[in-house]
């Protein structure tokens, strides 16, 4: 009986060794509830990415790629439970998708050892590797973003936003009050009058936030949504008739989603984007052949090329060249969680890697280092033209302006530091 | 007239707009609870499944899509016909009365006599189970609704009312789509109290509402009244899937409205058509004027959901059964 039991125990070991061997790249997803069509699209891309890179290349290195999928709906708890329960299948970094759940792992991250990348989300002053050891949020914050838009803005406005009036309709929640302190510092340089204007979760109803943009005539409106919160500020800015080219959305509130609904009237409506749009790369030809057209895609294979979709192999692109980078600097092909943090603390996205990816031009070239965990903060806009029904960059992936920025990510972070007794890194 | 007159003027009407759509939603909660007591936690989520439905029949969607393709490796998602907007919706209808004989034959049937606790939590199952089916059925994505309603604000309204104020009065804001939800909304109302007063199956209706068991016994059938409210309150669910639907494209977060419903129902009463009207507009418009004038300036604006459930909550301290409810007199 012993010797049956052993048998059966060194069985199963084996039949569990290529999978413990496996990279494991947890997909944090919420393909159900009121965000799911914002969810589906990047959970596909992100899926689809890596298994491309099975297909096509044999995973990374020769190391097979698993992406084990956890339902969270948006929501903080089910998010943690879906943490909870892949860590210890070996996974290599965590991508939470939500402000919500990544403000949850933080902590936890450092404790298990285990790297957060929230992509243009979280908490912003992560960028600040000297406090936030495990927590990466390159290439570009919510902090850069609001310093990019009004950067375009003024550009707009001729080179100056003096006497200018600019107003944040945002989600009335931690994700859309971050870009504040950066608008409220932005305001006494550069001149201009700010004011924010709160929408309540869900956001489907707008009429006192749009006849109050309609009596204050903003000259210019940045918007933090998401959700149908998006859907329903687009649409009620063109029931007033407000000028889009003068509305800018952050990156969560431009994509397809946001704007279709709309019509004809969502014409000329911008949004920030951290990544390029459209499908007119070539790895999108190869995730139609090795992935969509085999029948292995994570959806119904019809995002492909979507904003969200794109983002979702971004997100999937950086996490693999982060693993390559771990390959190569331990000299093995099998990596730990550790081995990926320190490798993405030493990140380098050139155009020549995104080339060799099938993503020429895709996003900003930056580095990240034990300092900046942030990358180079680029974001470029983009504008929506209802007629062809689709996004387009109108301008340069183009910094934010470090001299705001900067201080308030040093002065957000050391008061984290202060709060949870954290010892300075990178010295 | 003073600029900020006026703007409180036009704050007053978009509420009362506002407190119409609340209302249609309101009406579904009300038809339901007021004949058989039962509160229809999945009312929001019928709004969103018949919106789905309509917009799926009128593209041509191919139902369960998804799951064909997946089990079958096939690429069909349509078929490739567009339904005329009046020929959907009455298919819609079809639908959703198909769905109130289910909902009758698989559910309340089984559940008579049982407390009204029970009854309930088979609704919050009901709403789980219609979102999930939903979601198979026409999948995740935002849908467009476009059956010929007109969106925007009124040209004409704006250009006519411009002269009432200073230079930073552009006139007055109306959204047209409210104008036709009202009208809808009119029509709904009147055509529900016609048929509950001069039709037999809305006198049944009736006599099911006031007592169940008196209603049994000169032979009015419960399972036939049940499936012809539990229709009624899907066609009601259609009015606002389609109201709600055109404004912000149908998803799933369309179920959610149902939170709005919730205050104007406290506030109104559980059992009364005209109370889910009027509390649907005494909430649109208490809200909307309170984030223009004390909200917005002084407490940092959002302030619309809470100051709905507040004053429905002042209410219930004072009248508990809402405003036009029924008082219940329970006999030890």
């Amino acid at each position: 009986m012993k010797l049956k039991i052993a048998t059966l125990a060194v069985g199963a070991v084996m039949a569990a060794a290529p999978v413990m061997a496996d990279l494991v790249f947890p997909s944090l997803s919420y393909r159900t509830g009121p965000f799911a069509a914002g969810g589906i699209p990047f959970a596909d891309g992100y899926s689809d990415y890596f298994t491309l890179l099975n297909e096509r290349d044999g995973g990374i290195g020769g190391e097979a790629i698993r992406v084990p999928e956890c339902e969270t709906a948006y929501n903080t708890e089910k998010g943690v439970e879906c943490y909870e329960a892949l860590k210890g299948e070996g996974a290599l970094v965590f991508q939470p998708l939500s402000t919500g759940i990544t403000y949850q792992l933080i902590p936890k991250s450092a404790a298990d050892d285990i790297p957060v990348h929230s992509m243009g989300y979280g908490r912003t002053s992560a960028k600040n590797g000297k406090v936030f050891s495990h927590v990466f949020n390159y290439p570009v914050n919510y902090w850069d973003g609001a310093s990019v838009g009004v950067n375009h803005f003024k550009e707009q406005a001729g080179g100056s936003l003096e006497g200018k009036k600019i107003t944040l309709l945002h989600f009335n929640g931690a994700y859309g009050k971050e870009p504040i302190p950066t608008l409220t510092k932005l305001a006494e340089v550069e001149g201009f009058d700010f004011n924010a204007i709160p929408i309540d979760y869900p956001g489907q109803e707008q009429k006192s936030q749009w006849l109050q943009i309609r009596r204050e005539r903003p000259d210019y409106v940045l918007f933090w949504g998401w959700g149908v919160m998006n859907q329903v500020a687009v649409q009620e800015a063109a029931n007033i008739r407000f000028n889009m080219e003068n509305f800018m959305g952050i990156w969560w509130s431009g994509s397809e989603n946001d704007v279709i609904p709309a019509g004809a009237g969502a014409n000329g409506y911008k949004a920030l984007q951290f990544h390029n749009v459209g499908s007119d790369f070539p790895v999108f030809a190869d995730i139609q052949k090795y992935v969509v057209d085999a029948g292995k895609a994570a959806g119904a294979g019809d995002q492909v090329g979507t904003v969200l979709y794109n983002r979702g192999v971004y997100a999937a692109f950086l996490a693999a060249e982060a693993a390559a980078t771990a390959q190569a600097a331990t000299g093995n092909s099998s990596i730990t969680a550790g081995d990926m943090r320190d490798a993405m603390e030493a990140l380098e996205i050139n155009e020549a890697k995104m080339a060799a990816a099938g993503l020429p031009g895709f996003g900003p070239t930056f580095t990240v280092t034990c300092e900046n965990h942030g990358g180079g903060g680029m974001a470029a806009v983009s504008q929506w033209d209802a007629a062809s029904q689709s996004w387009s960059l109108i301008s340069d992936f183009s910094a934010s302006d470090s001299s705001i920025v900067d201080p308030l990510i040093m002065a957000d972070s050391a008061a984290y530091a202060t709060e949870n007794n954290l010892p300075e890194r990178c010295n | 007239m003073p600029d900020q007159f006026l703007f409180a003027i036009e704050v007053m009407i978009n509420g009362l707009m506002a407190g119409v759509l609340y209302a249609l939603v309101a009406l579904g909660f009300v038809l339901i609870f007021k004949s058989s007591g039962i509160f229809n936690y999945a009312q929001g989520v019928f709004a969103l499944f018949a919106a789905l439905t309509l917009v799926g029949l009128q593209e041509g969607q191919i139902p369960f899509s998804h799951l064909i393709n997946a089990i079958f490796g096939t690429h069909i998602h349509h078929f490739g016909w567009h339904i005329h907007s009046v020929i959907a919706i009455a298919m819609t209808v079809a639908v959703m009365v198909l769905l109130a004989i289910l909902v009758e034959r698989y559910i309340l049937r089984h559940l008579v006599n049982q407390p009204d606790i029970i009854l309930f939590m088979a609704t919050i199952g009901l709403a789980y189970f219609m979102e999930g089916f939903g979601d198979l059925m026409w999948g995740s994505e935002i849908k467009t609704l476009d059956i010929g309603l007109p969106q925007g604000g009124s040209f004409w309204i704006e250009e006519n009312t411009a002269w009432l104020g200073g230079e930073n009065f552009y006139g007055f804001f109306i959204d047209r789509l409210d104008i036709v939800a009202a009208i809808v909304a009119a029509i709904l109302v009147l055509a529900l109290t016609l048929f509950s007063q001069y039709t037999k199956q809305g006198r049944a209706l009736r006599a099911v509402a006031d007592d169940h068991q008196a209603a049994l016994s000169v032979g009015i059938s419960l399972r036939y009244i049940w499936v012809l409210v539990w229709a009624i309150a899907g066609i009601v669910a259609l009015v606002a899937g389609i109201m709600w639907g055109s404004k912000s494209g149908v998803q799933f977060s369309l179920s959610l409205i149902a939170l709005k419903a919730l205050p104007v129902l406290m506030l109104g009463g559980f059992t009364s058509i005209p109370g889910a009207i009027v509390g649907g507009l005494i909430i649109g418009v208490g809200e909307k004027l309170f984030e223009f004038t004390i909200g917005a300036p002084f407490l940092g604006g959002a302030t619309e959901n809470w100051f709905a459930y507040v004053l429905a909550l002042l209410f219930l301290v004072f009248r508990p059964q809402g405003l036009f409810g029924d008082k219940i007199i329970e006999r030890v």
